[in-house]
């Protein structure tokens, strides 16, 4: 079957069994390998992608159900002259990943929390992102970074300069 | 001892001295690995041709490339697991050599004997050093044989930046910098003594004259190495124990970082496996039928140890397997449970009693001391097993054309799959190109090859290009666990309150030897001891290895003889440290930050823990409140010691990483057996800890000997399971003998 979406902002259109998750269509029709698998039953994170803007759980997501939809991966979370979100830089700024394996679907629940809710409280924060699993335990960064995206809090690089 | 006779082959393992060393360093990180100087006939010759590719560029040693443009390339024989160690390694090269760091850049050296990591292998031989078990096999107990001590090319062991860096990049930089002075002396006709450095440029002020790195590669190429380059004494350093930002990072926040499970290789399908669920039983058939005629499917196979679907793609592969119905045989394993596994523990701990088992440190006379205490506790744990569960499950490329292979994967032991794959073949290991990526997580899982082979089976047996990815299920039911575990101790106090007696055993030993022994507490007679007990089940390497089950029970036992004696916990410690003044200083620097002694509400409490691991000194306080439904750790302080943090920052995201890898493990880590088999699957039944239960955590170094480097991966984590459940314990007054905690009934 044919199922047509906007990745990313530009059309794309695969033909795949409507019952395959978006992750697999993403990394293998599409050939964008950003976007993680980590544990095929939407109990990780690492495959956070937006559909119209929303974070889904790619690895148990059909891809069916992007057909006419607009799906966005860690690679279009940067402008489009490449420029880095403000998340993403204050990923580097706060020296976020480590292994760097679950980042994407880290920075994928973030924007979408961001886009939501540009001043979330530490709970809201914490209720957002604990479908994210990081087995580096990067939790206390990704919260910081969260909040130096969000202007809530200064950068290390900022405090350091202070 | 003169210069030459420092750069012979030591000939017996107690001769080797810090001196020799570095000596050694340079001779087997020149002549014996891969040469320095670039000339022919040397070993050099063939890194050349991989190495440097660029118009202009000279390869000057092994472990740095300087190009034309100035552009310097640290190649570092170590992977990168989240562990920032690539980076570090680069940043202590690039400060001896006096380089620019904005133009320095990594490259991972090729999985070739030659780019072995020597230091791992010499660090070995040092009287007074022991080489974590992980390395081991590689060695094959050859240890004097410099041949296969090259044989090594491994991360783990927290060793890149206290052994390869410390010994090979520092001095590797700092030869190339002389070399580089002593280029553009000569051309200059200036005494060397004259020359400056300085970000990539060489100056001689009197003249005038001016240079950068890029311009003299060629001539300092055909320089002779220094056989002991004068490195840089703490004061001169300039970039390390810097917080610089890792190089890798900015691959890792926009989609293109690249690990194993993203290789694209031409052709490739896709294969899902399944294993027999009890280790040591085969498959004995399968029935395919309803599987085969599934869209994508291309074959459906019976490995003998393994089922495999390959399909077109990887969600098509696992919907098949999901429809083959395979049965296995019979295996000694299968009737074995948790329980009984526990009491298989007891009997032996029983039938070793007192003073049984094997012996691994006696001083004074434990039995006797303890037989005539003023007063004795006794106490006894158990630890389950535990899988690694790295978030990237493992996966591992391979194809095999005309009797070549070569293989995508992230592993912490490049040479050893290239091993592996090339037995598994029947080919010769020269036949095998290994590409090595980032690792999703290793945490010592990525040592193993199980999956490597795997997938060259399956590639040769397919004819094409095969890619494996393992189900988070069969990551979780097929690992090498960390082992379970059940110590007993017996202490004696005298008249004083004075601990005169410690005696323990306990099941199992891998690594490191001293994890169970205490040498730093000043107790008269100390007894310890272990005994084995085979099972079926894979072990293997699990961050800390055995500091992760040997520290929870030493330091949850230091608390409860505390307790006997009527102590405040890090009362009794710092008693205990009195001849260890680096533990005490990071002991007392923990509870100061964590405000030991000052009051707290009702239902909290403060525990306590103090672990020498992996040549590093880590304390950490956690604080934990009990008021809710289970328990919640709020607070952790830790203090580290690591000898000198060369990238403080990366040092202390390694250690808030450990603590939650080991609160994970105290919180919620369990694997049981049942049947033989693995009874967790995934996520769900094999829980995280996730952000709503991160703790504040802060981290505080002490430099306390930059000439003693220790590890930093894994030294964090051991402290953590025996300060929260002391913590526990201070709140409530119930103390813990058994992880994990979400076993216990909080009510």
């Amino acid at each position: 079957m044919s199922i047509t979406m906007t990745v990313n902002g530009k059309q794309a259109e695969v033909d795949v069994d409507p019952a395959t998750p978006i992750l697999w269509v993403v990394r293998e029709q599409l050939e964008m390998s950003g976007t993680k698998f980590g544990c095929g039953i939407a109990q990780c994170g690492a495959c956070t992608v937006h559909l119209d803007g929303k974070p889904v759980r790619s690895c148990s997501t059909p891809v069916s159900e992007a057909d006419g939809k607009a799906v966005t991966t860690i690679e279009g979370l940067a402008g489009e002259d490449g420029t880095l979100s403000k998340l993403q830089q204050a990923w580097i700024s706060e020296q976020v990943p480590q292994c760097g394996y679950c980042q994407s679907g880290q920075l994928m629940s973030a924007a979408a929390l961001l886009k939501r809710n540009p001043n979330p409280s530490d709970e809201q924060i914490n209720a957002a992102m604990a479908g994210n699993v990081c087995r580096c335990g990067m939790y206390g960064r990704i919260k910081k970074a969260i909040k130096v995206a969000a202007g809530m809090e200064t950068s290390s690089n900022e405090e350091a300069a202070a | 001892m003169s210069e030459a006779a420092e750069t012979e082959k030591p000939k017996k393992k107690g001769k080797w001295t810090r001196r020799a060393f570095i000596g050694a360093g340079v001779l087997a990180g020149g002549a014996l690995v891969v040469g320095v100087a670039v000339r022919p006939g040397n070993p050099t010759d063939e890194m050349k041709k991989r190495l440097a590719k660029g118009e202009g560029e000279e390869l000057i040693n092994a472990w740095v490339k300087i190009a034309a443009d100035n552009k310097v390339t640290a190649i570092v024989p170590h992977v990168e697991m989240g562990q920032g160690s690539q980076s570090t390694l680069a940043q202590m090269l690039a400060d001896e050599m006096d380089a620019d760091w904005e133009k320095v850049e990594m490259l991972e050296s090729p999985a070739t004997a030659r780019y072995a990591s020597g230091a791992i292998g010499r660090e070995f031989l040092a009287p007074t050093l022991e080489v974590p078990k992980i390395l081991e096999p590689t060695v094959e107990g050859s240890f004097l044989k410099i041949a296969d001590m090259m044989d090594l090319q491994i991360t783990g062991g927290s060793f890149s930046i206290r052994g390869t860096g410390q010994r090979d990049m520092r001095t590797a930089g700092a030869a190339a910098r002389q070399m580089l002075i002593a280029a553009a002396a000569e051309e200059w006709g200036v005494p060397a003594e004259e020359i400056t450095t300085a970000r990539s440029m060489l100056s001689h002020k009197a003249s005038g004259k001016s240079a950068t790195y890029g311009e003299f590669a060629a001539a300092a190429a055909a320089q002779s190495l220094p056989v002991r380059p004068k490195r840089k004494a703490v004061g001169e350093f300039k970039l390390m124990g810097k917080p610089m930002p890792r190089k890798d990072i900015p691959s890792k926040v926009d989609g293109t970082a690249i690990f194993g499970i993203d290789a694209k290789v031409e052709g490739m399908k896709y294969a899902a496996v399944k294993a027999p669920p009890v280790v040591g039983s085969t498959v004995e058939k399968i029935d395919a039928n309803a599987a085969k005629t599934m869209p994508g499917v291309l074959q459906i196979l019976n490995m003998g140890d393994f089922v495999a679907v390959i399909a077109d793609g990887y969600w098509q592969a696992q919907q098949a397997l999901g429809k083959v119905q395979a049965t296995y045989s019979k295996s000694e394993g299968q009737s074995l449970d948790q329980d009984a596994i526990f009491k298989r523990y007891s009997d032996a701990l029983d039938e070793a009693g007192s003073d049984g088992g094997d012996t691994e440190i006696s001083e004074g006379d434990a039995v006797e001391a303890f037989a005539g205490a003023a007063k004795k506790v006794t106490a006894e744990y158990k630890v389950p097993f535990l899988a690694h569960a790295t978030m990237e499950p493992m996966n591992c490329t391979v194809s095999v054309k005309d009797g070549k292979c070569e293989v995508w994967i992230g592993t912490q032991a490049p040479l050893r799959i290239r091993r592996a794959v090339a037995e598994s073949l029947g080919l010769g290991e020269d036949d095998v190109t290994l590409n090595n990526a980032f690792l999703g997580g290793g945490f010592g899982r990525r040592s193993e090859v199980d999956h490597a082979i795997m997938a060259a089976r399956l590639a040769k047996a397919a004819g094409y290009p095969v890619k494996l990815i393992w189900s988070r299920e069969e990551d979780t039911a097929q690992d090498f666990y960390r082992p379970s575990s059940t110590s007993r101790f017996e202490a004696g106090l005298d008249e004083k309150g004075r601990v005169v007696s410690w005696n323990n055993i306990h099941t199992h030993l891998f690594d490191p030897q001293e994890a169970p022994t205490v040498p730093y507490y000043a107790i008269p007679n100390q007894l310890v001891r272990k005994v084995d007990v085979p099972m079926h089940l894979r072990f293997g390497p699990w961050r800390s290895v055995d500091h992760s089950q040997q520290a929870w029970f030493i330091e949850s036992f230091v608390d409860e003889v505390a307790e006997a004696a009527g102590k405040d916990p890090l009362v009794l410690r710092r008693e205990l440290l009195e001849g260890s003044p680096r533990h005490l200083a990071v002991l007392n620097k923990a509870a100061k930050m964590a405000g030991w002694g000052s009051e707290m509400p009702g239902g909290h409490g403060r525990g306590i823990a103090l672990v020498p691991s992996f040549g590093s000194i880590v304390a950490e306080v956690a604080e934990v409140d009990m008021t809710g439904e289970k328990p919640k750790v709020s607070k952790v302080f830790c203090c580290a010691d690591v000898g000198f943090a060369m990238n403080p920052d990366a040092v202390k995201a390694q250690m808030e990483s450990a603590i939650v890898y080991g609160m994970t493990a105290a919180l919620y880590g369990e694997i049981t057996i049942k049947d033989g088999a693995v009874q967790q699957s995934n996520f769900h039944d094999y829980q995280m800890l996730r952000m709503n239960e991160m703790p504040e955590v802060e981290v505080a170094l002490i430099n306390g000997d930059a000439e003693r480097l220790g590890g930093a991966g894994e030294p964090g984590l051991p402290p953590v399971a025996p300060a929260v459940t002391n913590a526990i314990f201070a709140a409530t007054g119930k103390r813990v003998r058994e992880l994990p905690l979400s076993k216990m009934n909080w009510a």
